[in-house]
């Protein structure tokens, strides 16, 4: 049975990251590439923390606050830029990032990774089992759905939207467009960070790979899939994409083949959801057909000029 | 003695092979504002295919390296006509998250087909490098590298420059709707424009796999090098694309003699940030500051 509450887990964890990814790139329109690595520094965080003798609650909150600052400083450069220098620019970031953690081995040990990471514990009370784990991540989940989505249906997220759909008008009303960026891209990067805590716990080993550009990619097909700029659509895809794989596991193949028919399956469907359905299963549809009816999703034009 | 020639040429090498790469990127972003991820991979694809046939048919190399460039501008245009041709009319993220998904795709294709164990094209005794004056090493590989590189890129300004085709692509590029009215097939032109960069990545390939290994995920890290090479030497712009793949491989190259060669990577996103952060149309770019900045 603990197999089924391992899936859940999962569930839990990447649902955090695709909704917090899909704060930043569905609702604030920050075309954010370095999500991947936010989650791997507040795994580093809390995984470095707990080994030291730090409690399991002062690191966890610690990985929410070092990935915040991360986030908010990469912000800075990040948001003066716009379109497509902005996904380089926080695409770089990702890589440097994922560099340190491979080169600093004084601090991460490289990619040997960090192994022997103490399992979650809360008040002397261990989460020891797999399930006992569920309830944990499953509460972290609750609180951050409920979070988001107070947030984007806030007055704060609604300039938020704002501003993703008409830069300018946004900024004639008076709006501090750098600000409110800024914030987005600080509260998404801090709950990656927690996801990558939880992360960190549940695994108890750590290291550089499970951060890459494979696992942003991921991420982004689990909120193509739910729906970009939808709170419950991002935990739908994250579902989806979790429980879509698993029955390759009772194939028997040998691991690497697995490995291989596993990516071919989520880049398969981001691709075919793009091209057929690119608003996903509950995506923002309604709210932008009206209006726009051609250009469904980010309203800026290919063409100039 | 010094060892700042030796990674001066080694520099230089690494920068032919990014400054093929950053060719295909630069000629599509040029024309459609579009990132290519999966660049990477058509480079890795064709030293695959070139290997398939050198090694697994035994064809001569040469022949080999033509079929690699066959094939391979056969894949891109695949992904061309069936993915990114519907996507671009659909603003920036779609086609970019589109090209991630078709990276993972190829590199999962590529894995399940030849397995992840190292490929090699070497057959025989590993050849001893040329001694050069200043205690500088190169191998018999790494001089046809550079030379078929710079061979290539002359190719390219001229074809750009003189045929009617090329001519049509700078048009295109130039301005896309003033072309369409001058009754240039544009879609005809990006399919062309996306078989050159092919093209050029899969000679890129064929070289460094000789040189190198085979790995499903050899194309990752060339293809997001280069990328920084484009942004460098200023999107969209060709005479940029070559200059910021040397300037990139020779930084990287005579930067691991200070810093630790881990550190290799992350000199050149290094460079990639200073410069969208202080100079982002590049180092030849010709955009205005409206299209970067807010």
């Amino acid at each position: 049975m603990s197999y089924f509450a391992n899936i859940l887990v999962f569930i839990c964890i990447y649902g955090i990251l695709a909704i917090s990814l899909n704060l930043t790139i569905g609702f604030a329109g920050i075309f954010n590439l370095t999500h991947a690595a936010f989650f791997g520094i507040g795994a580093y965080t809390s995984a470095l923390l707990t080994l030291t003798g730090v409690p399991f609650w002062l690191s966890f909150i610690c990985a929410f606050l070092i990935a915040a600052i991360f986030g908010f400083l990469i912000s800075l450069p990040a948001t003066r830029l716009k379109g497509i220098y902005l996904a380089i620019v926080t695409f770089g970031f990702a890589e440097i990032i994922i560099a340190v953690m491979k080169n600093w081995q004084g601090l991460t040990r490289g990619p040997l990774g960090l192994p022997g990471i103490p399992k979650a514990s809360l008040f002397g009370f261990k989460f020891a089992s797999t399930w006992e784990f569920f309830v944990l991540a499953a509460v972290v989940l609750i609180i951050t759905y409920v979070i988001i989505s107070k947030i984007v249906n806030s007055p704060f997220g609604r300039t938020m939207r704002a501003i993703r759909d008409d830069e300018i008008a946004a900024k004639a009303l008076g709006k501090n467009v750098m600000k409110y960026k800024s914030y987005a891209m600080l509260i998404g990067a801090g709950f990656a960070g927690i996801a990558g805590s939880l992360f960190a716990h549940y695994i108890t080993f750590i290291d550089p790979s499970s951060f890459t550009l494979t696992e942003l990619i991921l991420m982004l097909s689990m909120i193509v899939v739910g729906g970009i700029a939808s709170v419950p659509g991002a935990l739908l895809g994250a579902a989806i994409l979790v429980i879509l794989p698993e029955p390759l596991r009772f194939l028997y193949l040998p691991s690497s083949i697995v490995a291989a028919i596993r990516q071919m399956l989520f880049s398969g469907i981001l691709i075919a959801m793009l091209l057929f359905k690119p608003n996903g299963i509950l995506g923002e549809r309604r709210l932008l057909l009206k209006k726009n009816a051609k250009s469904s999703w980010f309203i800026k034009k290919l063409w100039r000029g | 003695m010094s060892i700042i020639p030796q990674l001066l040429l080694n520099g230089i090498i690494a920068g032919g092979i990014y400054a093929l790469v950053a060719l295909g990127y630069s000629l599509v972003f040029g024309v459609l504002r579009f990132i290519n991820f999966a660049h990477g991979e058509l480079f890795m694809i064709g030293a695959y295919i070139g290997w398939v046939f050198n090694i697994v048919f035994g064809v001569n190399i040469l022949i080999a390296i033509l079929m690699s460039i066959i094939i391979t501008i056969g894949v891109s245009f695949l992904i061309e006509r069936f993915v990114y041709q519907k996507l671009y009319t659909k603003g920036l993220m779609p086609p970019i998250i589109a090209s991630f998904g078709v990276s993972i795709f190829l590199q999962a294709l590529i894995l399940m087909i030849f397995g992840a164990q190292i490929k090699t094209y070497r057959t025989g005794e590993i050849q001893p490098g040329i001694s050069l004056p200043g205690g500088m090493i190169i191998t018999k590989i790494q001089i046809v590298i550079i030379a078929v590189s710079i061979v290539l890129m002359i190719a390219l300004f001229l074809y750009l420059k003189y045929t009617k085709t090329g001519k049509a692509m700078r048009a295109v590029s130039n301005n896309y709707q003033v072309a369409l009215i001058m009754g240039i097939n544009n879609k005809t032109i990006i399919s062309y424009i996306f078989a050159i960069g092919a093209g050029l990545a899969a000679i890129g390939g064929v070289l460094v796999g000789i040189e190198q290994n085979l790995t499903p995920t050899m194309g990752v890290m060339i293809g997001i090098k280069a990328l920084v090479a484009t942004v460098v030497g200023g999107l969209g712009n060709i005479r940029g694309a070559v200059m910021g793949g040397f300037t990139i491989g020779i930084i990287e190259n005579i930067g691991i003699a200070w810093l630790p060669s881990g550190y290799k990577d992350a000199i050149a996103f290094g460079i990639l940030i200073l410069m969208l952060i202080f100079r982002p149309t590049g180092l030849l770019g010709r955009k205005t500051e409206e299209e970067i900045r807010i």
